[in-house]
């Protein structure tokens, strides 16, 4: 579960101010394998097996196993936590489910989560973070929006 | 049975705005916390370790933002495993999901959560389901409110 963090160190807590909308906040990928497709059935409690069975995972269509598309948004919603400094700044987050990424084995699929500033709020103290989720260059997760509070 | 054409979902509709009783009391553990933090790649240590939580102002650990639906996925459960949904558990994807935190979640929490049947929409042949958790702690107060969208295909046959 090697993860590449481009972002800026934590503890910083970006200032409200300083962000600007269409400004590009941060960019990262994380691997997702089957291990971890596992970590998050058990710490989820979702235990379908098209997220874990190739032979259930073909029986109902798919071509393998694919991620949880809530684990997706998962590591999406990590990216932004760590770029916020806080992950209780995290006051609202929604996505749209749009192409299921599928995990391969062995090997691993990459989702990279690019974010930037879709709008600042200095009333309410908080910035809309808009995120590009893709998985082999498609999007995965659509209408992707956080709302981080900062004031 | 030769019938080329996609059958309706089965989903009933007469069930908006049904709301299904709170469920049992959801202790939120560190350890859970934990889990979810390491399966979704969430490297704060305030999800870990409860004095970086302190430091920002929390009693305990914080849960990552996506944490709120092993809550809401289990409370879902009363209505859409349930007969009387007509929802056929093999024919759905996840649409869409939102999060409204009214206050960060965090280990030692309490939880109780109701589940509103908000919509139920027919978009060519696939049933759109919005479903609306929304999650309590012991003094009632709200805590989040978790909106899922649930797409269901009908039987091709």
């Amino acid at each position: 579960m090697n993860e590449q963090n481009e972002t800026l160190a934590r503890g910083a807590r970006p200032l409200l101010t300083e962000l600007e909308a269409g400004a590009e906040l941060f960019r990262r990928t994380y691997a997702v394998d089957r291990d971890r497709l596992v970590r998050y059935a058990g710490a989820s409690g979702d235990f379908n097996p098209i997220h874990y069975n190739d032979r259930f995972a073909h029986e109902v269509g798919l071509p393998g196993v694919i991620a949880h598309g809530m684990l997706t948004m998962g590591l999406a919603g990590s990216a932004v936590a760590d770029w916020a400094g806080d992950p209780g700044a995290v006051v609202e987050y929604g996505v749209r489910f749009t192409r299921p990424v599928e995990v391969p084995d062995p090997g691993t699929a990459e989702v990279e989560v690019a974010g930037k500033v879709g709008a600042v709020d200095l009333g309410e103290g908080s910035v809309r973070v808009d995120l590009t989720v893709t998985s082999g260059g498609v999007t995965v997760l659509a209408k992707a929006q956080a709302v981080v509070r900062l004031g | 049975m030769t019938e080329s054409s996609t059958r309706p979902t089965g989903v009933d509709k007469t069930l908006v705005g049904r709301s299904y009783a709170p469920t049992e009391t959801y202790d939120v553990s560190r350890v859970k916390i934990a889990e979810m933090a390491a399966a979704t790649g969430a490297t704060h240590p305030a999800h870990t370790d409860p004095d970086a939580a302190w430091a920002l102002g929390y009693s305990d650990v914080v849960a990552p933002p996506t944490f709120a639906v092993v809550l809401a996925q289990r409370a879902e459960q009363a209505y859409v495993a349930a007969p009387e949904s007509g929802i056929d558990f093999s024919r759905v994807v996840h649409a869409e999901e939102r999060f409204v935190h009214h206050r960060p979640i965090v280990a030692g929490d309490r939880l109780r959560t109701t589940v509103h049947v908000d919509k139920i929409l027919e978009r060519g042949g696939i049933t759109l389901v919005t479903t609306r958790a929304e999650i309590a702690d012991e003094a009632d107060a709200p805590v989040a409110t978790v909106t899922s969208v649930l797409a269901v295909r009908g039987a091709e046959k």
